[in-house]
């Protein structure tokens, strides 16, 4: 079928603080060396930072290199952090640590990272840049040659068995000289990449976390807006790498998650039901008095770090962001990280579009660039930190202590990750937890949740989770592992049902909040996520 | 024959309203805000007016602030000629919107006005009513069947009890129901030339509309939360419970 095609000199996949800091350093450069550069930034989610999703306390570094006036401009960064505390919870107790330096968050500020984005958007049309919400790209395409030519959006209005529908509009080409993908984690496109390429030989294996965060609006009483909190231990056993945020924001709101590192064995742990339990410790549960959920969501991250930093190039393309994998772990940040990366990306690419005019070339010079910069050094420093909580919480605080404070970071060893989606013990070998049921005030079920992601689909469209052997879910998912999707997606869109007496995997599409964790835990790596209709997915206001 | 559709910026339909806690509106701070549902598809009808030939200009008109430029260029993206926007940072009511509509309707001449036959978020379903009775109009309300002929339209309402064939001498006008059409999805290129087509901007005291609020808003608030249900046991205590304590018999 011939689809309608559009040319740039660069096309950016993903709307999110990476993707929007290249474009917006491309055409800096362009408009300061008067040339013409013409820059695209493609969206799945129905506008930007519909589909954002982060903590965040956000360090302001990579922006200001980025926009020096980002302050004057009016960039929403409003709520210096104040006030840092670093917890450790038994059941009933609460007890202060030191914060770890990399968590200390003087200087640092507590944002909506989708409010950020929407604003680095305002910057970018500012300069030229053509943003389109609501458009996902579904496919890379390639040249003859075998280096990438752009991608294609995705169909609209195709019916559930994939036929035309009477509305039918055929995804769009676009091609670019060079193509960027700042998908985020676990990009769809981007795991496409790393096989066609074999961006991961000779690196550790990508190891995740889930976030599930939900956003509150407290009593006046309760807000102490610039208080940082975060803690370790309860709810979550030793062996499980977990812990929670909880952020006083402005005007009343505060910002509550819990990041469970996919890694778990227990195939009957729940990362959103953890997170509701988290809410109820006598050192939580107060702030909450009186309040009311605004907003949910949860989106899964790259917790790998240095060791999982895939080859970032190939020929007409390459790699930004946390597709790329650059979260910094111990300082759980990555938006600084993601935007440092894309602004060196851009400096490369304009390197190499000025003196290469012809197509498919690949951006060498990109990880050499960022080896000489602050990012690399920041995340080589913490490298074997998350990788220790492989032996359990206190063995990995005691080393992370010997790493950070005696060695600086400088240990002549690297620690390695297991792949998270191996780590699952059989049911029958763990003990089913009983999690408490949701009171309606405090906690809540999942559909409650999923209500308040404002997420959609389209219902007449293809499922957009795919399964590679639909026999697998019950076959091995269910008889061995307890239907573990059940559980760990935070969306309620796997659910188990009896259908004429034997059953069933049933896949709720239109549920899902674009987290991927499916696609990264699922025990055999059978669910593939692929991008839905563009504009489906969450609605997030200022997660 | 030219057509004028109004488009109004509302809270997407997707997101989940709540009000501010004060109790003075919605909350709409970062919320999405799209095109409401039934302009776009007055837009559409407009549209497949232009499609067949009955119609050789579609102007899309927004009442509202500056960010209603972008719904004004997503109706252009789907296919409308040009825009204008009567920017204003203040409220402005149905009848405000009805009176700037006539004004527009007075200097384009018109022989048709689209409208959504309500806005998502305040449920009016006024300003095409208002605007017919300030044109002296024929109006084709709740419409889910237009065909335009020489100088009449023919639009089949959706009422109560079905629906309703009526004939309407031309100019007219006409507010789009649900089942009138199914809009289209917008094309990327498009979107591109949308941002290079005209679009005009005025302000209320351009055209000369005093658009002064005549409502008042006195509070906004949840509804109620439903209560649970109970089990009866038997259809006397039903009924008991249906006259005392529901008082619906």
């Amino acid at each position: 079928m011939e689809r309608e095609a559009m040319e740039f000199d660069v096309v950016v996949i993903g709307g999110g603080p990476a993707g929007l800091a290249t474009a917006i350093r491309l055409r800096q450069l362009a408009l300061e060396h008067g040339t013409g550069l013409s820059v695209c930034v493609l969206e799945k989610g129905s506008e930007i930072g519909a589909h954002i999703l982060s903590g965040a306390v956000m360090e302001p570094r990579a922006l200001a290199e980025l926009f020096p006036d980002w302050q004057e401009l009016g960039a929403p960064l409003k709520t210096p952090v104040t006030d840092d505390r670093f917890l450790f919870l038994t059941r009933q107790r609460a007890f202060r640590l030191p914060t770890p330096p990399p968590m200390q968050n003087h200087g640092n500020y507590i944002v909506s990272l989708g409010n950020v984005c929407r604003w680095l958007a305002q910057q970018a049309e500012g300069l030229g840049v053509d943003i389109y919400p609501g458009f996902a790209a579904a496919e890379v395409l390639y040249h003859a040659d075998g280096s990438v030519k752009g991608v294609a959006t995705g169909d609209m209005g195709r019916t559930k068995t994939g036929e035309e529908g009477p509305n039918f509009a055929p995804g769009m080409e676009l091609h670019a000289k060079q193509t960027i993908f700042a998908e985020g984690c676990r990009g769809s496109l981007t795991k496409t990449l790393f096989e066609r390429f074999k961006l991961r030989a000779g690196v550790d294996t990508q190891v995740y976390g889930l976030g599930v965060k939900e956003l509150w609006e407290v009593t006046p009483q309760q807000h102490h807006a610039g208080s940082v909190t975060h803690t370790i231990g309860w709810p979550v056993d030793q062996a499980t790498y977990g812990g929670s945020f909880l952020y006083h924001l402005e005007d009343n709101l505060v910002s509550i998650g819990y990041v469970l590192g996919l890694g778990y064995a227990n195939p009957y742990l729940s990362p959103f039901d953890e997170m509701q339990r988290f809410k109820t410790h006598p050192a939580i549960r107060e702030t909450f008095a009186g309040a009311r959920r605004v907003a949910y969501g949860a989106r899964a991250i790259s917790a790998g770090g240095f060791q999982s930093i895939p080859k970032l190039t190939f020929p007409g393309g390459l790699l930004i962001g946390d597709a790329a994998g650059f979260l910094n772990l111990p300082k759980i940040k990555g938006s600084h990280t993601a935007m440092k990366s894309g602004m060196v990306a851009a400096e490369s690419l304009f390197e190499l579009l000025r003196s290469e005019s012809e197509i498919g070339k690949e951006a060498v010079d990109y990880p050499q660039r960022l080896q000489n910069s602050w990012l690399w050094d920041e995340l080589y420093r913490v490298r074997n930190i998350k990788p220790a909580f492989h032996w359990g919480l206190w063995p990995a605080m005691a080393y992370s202590a010997i790493d950070t404070f005696v060695l600086r970071g400088k240990a002549p060893w690297t620690l390695h990750h297991t792949p998270d989606h191996t780590s699952l013990k059989p049911a029958a070998q763990c003990t089913p937890i009983d999690y408490p049921k949701p009171d309606g005030v405090l906690t809540f079920d999942k559909l409650s949740s999923v209500f308040l992601s404002n997420t959609n689909h389209e219902e007449e469209q293809p499922c957009h989770l795919t399964l590679k052997d639909a026999g697998v879910p019950t076959r091995l998912n269910l008889a061995v592992y307890a239907g573990p999707e059940q559980r760990y997606c935070p969306a309620g869109v796997y659910e188990f049902v009896e259908e004429a007496g034997t059953p069933q995997l049933r896949i709720n599409a239109q549920n899902c909040v674009h987290c991927k964790t499916c696609d990264i835990k699922d025990p055999s790596q059978n669910i593939n996520w692929v991008t839905p209709e563009g504009g489906g997915g969450p609605n997030y206001p200022n997660m | 024959m030219k057509i004028l559709v109004a488009v109004k910026r509302a809270i997407d339909y997707n997101v989940k309203a709540r009000p501010k806690s004060d109790g003075t509106g919605v909350e709409l701070a970062n919320v999405k805000m799209s095109m409401n549902p039934f302009d776009e598809i007055a837009v559409e009808e407009a549209i497949r007016l232009q499609e067949a030939g009955k119609v050789e200009e579609i102007i899309a008109v927004s009442v509202g602030p500056a960010q209603c430029q972008e719904t004004l260029r997503t109706a252009m993206a789907m296919g409308a000629d040009r825009g204008i926007l009567v920017q204003t940072e203040t409220e402005i009511q149905p009848l405000g919107v009805a009176k700037l509509l006539k004004a527009l309707v007075d200097k384009e001449q018109p022989g048709l006005v689209i409208l959504g036959k309500q806005a998502i978020d305040d449920d009016s379903n006024q300003t095409g009513q208002m605007l017919a009775g300030l044109l002296g109009w024929a109006q084709g309300t709740f419409a889910a069947k237009v065909e335009v002929g020489v100088d009449t339209v023919d639009v089949k309402r959706e009422v109560d009890g079905g629906l309703q064939a009526l004939t309407l001498k031309l100019p007219a006008v006409i507010t789009a129901d649900l089942r009138l059409n199914e809009p289209r999805y917008v094309k990327l290129p498009n979107i591109m030339k949308a941002k290079k087509k005209p679009l005009d901007i005025v302000t209320p005291a351009d055209l000369g509309v005093d658009v002064a609020p005549r409502l008042k808003l006195v509070k906004v608030s949840e509804p109620a939360a439903r209560a649970g249900g109970v089990k009866v046991a038997d259809v006397n205590e039903l009924v008991a419970k249906l006259r005392n304590e529901a008082k619906v018999i």
